[in-house]
């Protein structure tokens, strides 16, 4: 198989190194070559996080080329423009309709609240969702990266009962119950375009 | 598994029995994973130069050790580093040295492969994770071969991709007897014997890169050359499948015939590599004239597939959308709750200048604080402080971690004493080595084990040295800080204030029920004082022209309340 190229980023805290590091866990257990590489600066919360996730049949570099992420996975709107120019034309990206300030720059410059439809205008299959809604209503604002994780997993090729499995060992106990119910909460449902 | 987990899975297959090191990124998970093994003492030192002595003590008493640390903790590991290969090690010796291109998590882009030359020993460096697990055991095997320690290169990269990598079983490495030769450890007289020795002893070493299995020629296009090492030996493989490609996983010594054979198969060969021209200055070294490499591949920052692609066959890199929509950056920040944001509005306010130190706190330096005047490397705070007093500067204000005080701060701070310099020293005690993940140290309590340990008492420690003026401030009480840290400054001696609260991600912390603060928008003036803690639990909300905070990142720490002048931040759920 070709190779698979997925982009997962959030800002630090978001939890979008977990959503990568369970991607890359299902795909070596479905039986693909897979790689995943993670980028994060010095402080352990508030700057931009993100990481490749590349599986096939043989896998080289651990980071995709620009203009060769299949999908780009965002838990942040402002952070699916900052890597969009790693998607190919007419790839996908799935988007977490939700805005977390930066500390204000020194000119003040506001935060480009048409980001949605910034990225619509550029070709991209966009799909939205109100991840973070979801999870507070499940009940912990942090499960929003396995919402959005539930609703990629609906474009792999990698069977649910392996999701079933991943989830089941990676997750803590105390914890993976409600895991379970993000990962299935944004399944089949119509997102907006 | 990632590149550090396997490293730590193959030392720990290759029977290591002992392990030490220092925290830093992105070499940290290495010596936690070891630590997770029954068979493996392994802990935290004071900082790399304890870790590497005690290494060696270790290797020579006849047991099998890796010692971990980044780059830049190499430098402070570089005296006994260049020492030891004059004697030459009993049981086998591995240090993990991860450098950073990019500098992710670095005040410097530094290529520590000049080391191993400098140091006279072998380099290895793997590219993946499965490569790392196996390489890493051959390492221990050269060690003793060549009775040398061992320097394991990683990259960033390296050490925090995740592949797939099969672990495999351990074998016991039987612990080799010392004999007591002091013609082998001890002064001039003897070394002069060991230099001729330790140059035999590299000779040996280059005939064995020439047989190295880890040197491997992957045949392809007879057109098209490269020479490659580690993780760019992956970008090649993305963007240059068919290439015949010489794989290098012995980077010093070189095989100097190997290399001059592969190159007189082509006209031209590339030779691909991360950082500075390494590999390329050797092969120079060796006769090797046509090739070219750092005039295509920069030597500052990291490489990647699209980068070697460019450098190969010019294929132009896309940019991002910056052009064409805003994207703000988004810089890391100090924690909702973070001890250091009180300190550094206090210094902020003061107008002193700062000396700074490694830790989350050289994020003082960045707005809204601006409170940090330089930064080099650990320890350097006090030393530098007292340098700037030197310079007739009298309003500074040295700034360090209780970890880094222990790793390198605590000879300046006796230095400031002795030559009796007013340095005012605040001591940002937070119970942790924060920056790389909380790590324990010798004041927390607490081993890399897990078990209980005796922990540093700061103010016994700082007073024995002489300091008269200590004081013990809650850096979460503003006027209290201030107060403390401008009677410091007053004291015409040297003086340290010890700015005590831990750090808000350790486990007992991220834990506790915390009260929340929220913004009386009736009672707001639009001041933006709470805005200037730069506190991300703060937002600024243009519909209303106002702050709100956001309730699940508050921890009630009361800074931006205690900020507000007319008291619109008030504690509980809000109206």
């Amino acid at each position: 198989m070709a190779v698979t190229n997925v982009l997962i980023a959030g800002v630090g805290g978001q939890g979008a190194v977990l959503a990568s590091e369970l991607l890359a866990l299902a795909a070596i257990a479905a039986g693909y070559d897979t790689k995943q590489g993670e980028f994060h600066g010095v402080a352990q919360r508030g700057g931009a996080v993100f990481s490749h996730v590349r599986f096939g049949d043989q896998v080289f570099s651990p980071m995709a080329r620009r203009g060769e992420v299949d999908y780009l996975v965002a838990l942040e709107k402002l952070e699916a423009l900052r890597y969009a120019h790693f998607v190919r034309p007419g790839g996908t990206i799935i988007v977490n309709d939700h805005k977390v300030e930066p500390i204000r720059t020194a000119d003040r410059r506001p935060y480009p609240d048409d980001a949605i439809d910034f990225l619509r205008t550029k070709g991209f299959n966009v799909v939205v969702l109100h991840a973070t809604d979801t999870a507070i209503e499940l009940g912990n604002h942090r499960a929003a990266n396995v919402v959005v994780l539930g609703k990629l997993a609906e474009c792999l090729d990698i069977p649910d009962d392996v999701w079933d499995r991943t989830l089941q060992e990676r997750i803590p106990e105390r914890f993976r119950e409600l895991n379970q119910r993000a990962f299935a909460a944004a399944r089949g449902q119509v997102a907006s375009r | 598994m990632s590149g550090n987990e396997a490293i730590a899975q193959g030392a720990w297959e290759a029977g290591v029995a002992f392990a030490a090191g220092y925290p830093g990124t992105p070499s940290t998970e290495v010596l936690e994973n070891l630590a997770t093994y029954d068979e493996v003492d392994a802990q935290w030192s004071t900082n790399e130069k304890v870790a590497f002595e005690e290494g060696m003590g270790a290797a020579l008493g006849g047991a099998r050790t890796m010692v971990t640390m980044k780059h830049v903790g190499l430098n402070v590991a570089a005296d006994p580093f260049m020492v030891f290969p004059y004697a030459g090690t009993n049981a086998g010796f591995v240090v993990l040295v991860a450098d950073d291109p990019g500098m992710y998590s670095s005040q410097n882009e530094q290529d520590s492969r000049y080391f191993a030359k400098l140091a006279k020993v072998p380099l290895l460096e793997p590219s993946d994770a499965a490569e790392a697990m196996a390489l890493v055991q051959t390492a221990f095997e050269i060690s003793e071969r060549f009775e040398s320690p061992v320097m394991f290169r990683t990259t960033t990269r390296l050490s925090h991709t995740r592949s797939i990598a099969a672990p495999g079983v351990r074998t016991e490495a039987e612990r080799r007897k010392f004999s007591r030769r002091a013609r082998q450890y001890a002064i001039p007289v003897y070394a002069r014997f060991r230099r001729p020795e330790l140059e035999k002893k590299l000779d040996t070493m280059r005939e064995f890169a020439e047989e190295f299995e880890g040197n491997v020629v992957e045949e392809g296009d007879p057109t098209v050359g490269i020479v490659t090492h580690g993780i760019p030996y992956q970008y090649v493989k993305e963007v240059a499948p068919n290439a015949t490609v010489f794989k290098l996983g012995m980077l010093y010594p070189l095989p100097e015939k190997r290399l001059q054979e592969f190159c007189s198969r082509f006209d031209t060969v590339f030779v691909v590599e991360e950082s500075e021209g390494f590999i390329q200055q050797e092969m120079a070294g060796f006769g090797i004239l046509n090739m070219t490499g750092k005039d295509r591949f920069s030597n500052i920052g990291e490489l990647s597939a699209d980068l070697v692609a460019a450098g190969l066959n010019g294929t132009p890199v896309p940019s991002d959308l910056a052009g064409e929509v805003t994207i703000l950056p988004r810089p890391p920040v100090l924690c909702p709750g973070c001890p250091h944001r009180g300190v550094f509005s206090v210094l902020r306010d003061l107008g002193v200048l700062v000396t700074g130190d490694i830790g989350c706190y050289t994020l003082g330096c960045l707005p809204p604080f601006q409170a940090m005047h330089t930064t080099f490397c650990m320890g350097a705070s006090i030393g530098t402080a007292t340098g700037f007093h030197k310079a007739g500067e009298d309003r500074v204000v040295a700034v360090i971690g209780d970890g880094t005080l222990l790793h390198g701060g605590l000879p300046s701070l006796a230095s400031a004493v002795y030559n009796q310099v007013p340095t005012t020293t605040i001591l940002l005690d937070n119970s942790t080595t924060g920056m790389t993940g909380q790590q324990e140290h010798p004041g927390t309590g607490h081993t890399l084990k897990g078990n209980d340990a005796p922990s540093v008492d700061y103010e016994p420690l700082v007073r024995s040295l002489g300091v008269e003026h200590v004081e013990v401030v809650d850096p979460w009480d503003i006027d209290s800080t201030q107060t403390a840290i401008q009677a410091g400054l007053d004291h015409p001696g040297p003086s340290v204030i010890i700015a005590r609260r831990q750090c808000m991600l350790l486990p007992a912390e991220k834990t506790k029920e915390h009260v929340h603060y929220w913004v009386d928008t009736d009672g707001c003036i639009r001041c933006e004082e709470c805005m200037e803690t730069g506190c991300p639990a703060l937002v600024w909300q243009p519909d209303i022209d106002r702050p709100s905070i956001r309730e699940w990142e508050c921890v009630g720490c009361a800074l931006c309340a205690q900020m507000c002048p007319v008291d619109a931040i008030a504690v509980g759920e809000g109206a």
